[in-house]
């Protein structure tokens, strides 16, 4: 059996003990201490196996968002639910040990999930091959490319058998062609996993590229201010025409949002 | 574009990302780089030693040749060997003792943020305490014994080691941390898989420094209290005391060679392979 088999297998209770959402957020606020607003009464939710992205500029609480639906921060009110699994994340940086070779890292995060030795062994070559690193296993962090390494960290994130992938900005630190690859991966992998995705980033056109909803987050707080489904077929190319279409008529709305800050601002 | 296409251009960035693999320098040349410069700058000190003796000005310095001799007799009569066994034995055992008491201590320090700013002063404090000034509160309180030798050394040592676990840990990236919490780990399962590995780099580096007090910390003990058994404080005091120059030179070159070849032959082997692991070491 290959680990898409067992992953596939173990999302079926899942599904119908609860409700029909992957990930439900209601009316959630967040502030840190005495500070200043970071989220205001966010609330959304995503079915199971979507591809939600999550769009804004700076200072908008994208990291914040995932944090709290990992379960990493505590919502100020409102609530977060993830029903059955607990979310595996993924950062910009892909944060791999470096005492550890790529294989190894891969296999902690089913080490740590009490995953039997024999199994670990099997899972770990399974999921290096589903990235497309078979031979790279033993290599160290050090020895990998950039988008090599951000492929082991998504395949340690898919380790955690969690059919909610949280990402926050995961290839913003990439070169565009070595993105470009990636974002073919990451449509391929996630259709052949099935896993609900919640992708936080600021780049739009990325956003269009991947997402089947975007979400525009408003500033300083975050609130939701716009949505847009993407009904554009996959696979899609970021160059094509209908995303770039897309994404041009997000953008004016992003801008809009970043100007009422200017007026805000000078007013 | 179809998914072969975009297979061959991951294969081909990967590829190039990686570049060629480069040819490793030959090991004789590795031993002779690392080897010739220091040789020849002991060469230049053996000179200078003996050219200050050769000056007409009268000196007591003893030559090179002088200093030899005292070895050889010294030897002969198995008084080094004995000296730098016992000096190794206090000082390897004491640093092992420090090691033990040190390390706990240092990630309790590290993670208990009360704890911490209690005690932190005072073991910094401690750290640039001399520790020759252990040794009379060490003859008053254990007379002149081995354990005079081990306190004094514990002294020394579990400061330094529990500083180096301090900063050891202090400089772990945060972000390690919340991919450990991510991915499950917490408190001594957490501490085992990602907070100690991570800090091993930090952590190698104050133990380092932990051997070096203690074995600087056990010659300043030997030197004052003299116990029962035989080390190279002693061998220099003995020397002294009989006004033998050359036997107190012999005592410090051992001291010093046995300090260096700790370094040479345990440490650095093991700072190098877990820095090269990580790929914090070129070449």
């Amino acid at each position: 059996m290959t680990v898409l088999d067992t992953l596939r297998r173990r999302s079926v209770p899942d599904t119908s003990v609860v409700s029909s959402s992957a990930v439900v957020v209601e009316g959630m606020t967040k502030r840190f201490g005495r500070g200043p607003l970071i989220l205001d009464d966010i609330s959304l939710s995503v079915a199971p196996g979507e591809f939600l992205c999550i769009l804004g500029a700076s200072g908008c609480g994208k990291s914040t968002l995932l944090n709290l639906v990992a379960g990493l921060e505590q919502p100020t009110a409102g609530r977060v639910e993830v029903p059955g699994h607990k979310p595996s994340l993924m950062f910009q940086e892909p944060a791999l040990y470096p005492w550890l070779t790529a294989g190894e890292n891969v296999e902690l995060a089913l080490k740590l999930r009490g995953v039997g030795k024999a199994e670990r062994r099997q899972t770990t070559q399974e999921l290096l091959a589903l990235v497309r690193l078979e031979g790279a296993g033993h290599k160290r962090p050090h020895e990998l490319s950039g988008g090599m390494r951000q492929r082991v960290a998504m395949a340690r994130a898919l380790a955690q058998d969690s059919k909610v992938l949280l990402m926050d900005e995961p290839f913003a630190a990439l070169d565009a062609i070595t993105r470009d690859v990636l974002h073919d991966e990451l449509t391929r992998i996630r259709q052949e996993v099935g896993a609900t995705v919640l992708f936080v980033t600021h780049n739009v056109r990325e956003a269009v590229r991947l997402g089947d909803r975007v979400i525009l987050l408003s500033s300083r707080p975050g609130r939701v201010a716009n949505e847009f489904p993407v009904r554009i077929p996959q696979p899609r190319r970021i160059e094509s025409p209908e995303v770039a279409a897309l994404s041009v008529e997000i953008t004016e709305h992003l801008r809009a949002e970043i100007r009422r800050h200017a007026q805000k601002a000078s007013s | 574009m179809t998914v072969d296409t975009s297979r061959e251009l991951e294969a081909g960035l990967d590829a190039l990302e990686l570049g060629p693999v480069e040819a490793r320098t030959p090991v004789w040349r590795r031993v002779l780089s690392s080897t010739l410069p220091p040789l020849v700058a002991l060469l230049v000190l053996y000179a200078v030693w003996q050219l200050v003796v050769s000056t007409e000005h009268p000196t007591n310095l003893p030559s090179p040749s002088e200093v030899w001799t005292e070895l050889q007799s010294q030897w002969d009569q198995n008084r080094i060997q004995q000296a730098v066994g016992n000096s190794l034995y206090h000082g390897v055992l004491g640093f092992l003792i420090s090691a033990a008491v040190a390390t706990p201590l240092g990630v309790a320090l590290a993670r208990i943020s009360l704890l911490r700013r209690s005690l932190r002063p005072l073991i910094t404090g401690l750290q640039s305490l001399p520790s020759v000034v252990w040794v009379p509160a060490g003859i008053l309180w254990f007379g002149l014994s081995a354990k005079t030798l081990f306190f004094v050394v514990l002294m020394g040592a579990i400061p330094s080691i529990v500083n180096g676990t301090i900063s050891g840990i202090d400089q772990v990236p945060p972000l390690y941390l919340r991919v450990g919490h991510v991915l499950g780990a917490r408190g001594l399962t957490l501490a085992r898989h990602v907070l100690l590995p991570a800090a091993l780099p930090g952590y190698l580096g104050g133990l380092k420094q932990g051997w070096a007090f203690s074995w600087r910390s056990l010659m300043a003990a030997e030197l004052i209290a003299s116990s029962g058994t035989l080390g190279l404080g002693q061998l220099i005091e003995d020397a002294r005391n009989l006004s033998s120059f050359p036997g107190v030179i012999v005592g410090i070159l051992a001291i010093l060679v046995v300090g260096i070849a700790v370094d040479l032959l345990f440490f650095s082997p093991l700072e190098r392979t877990i820095l090269r692991r990580r790929g914090l070491l070129t070449s």
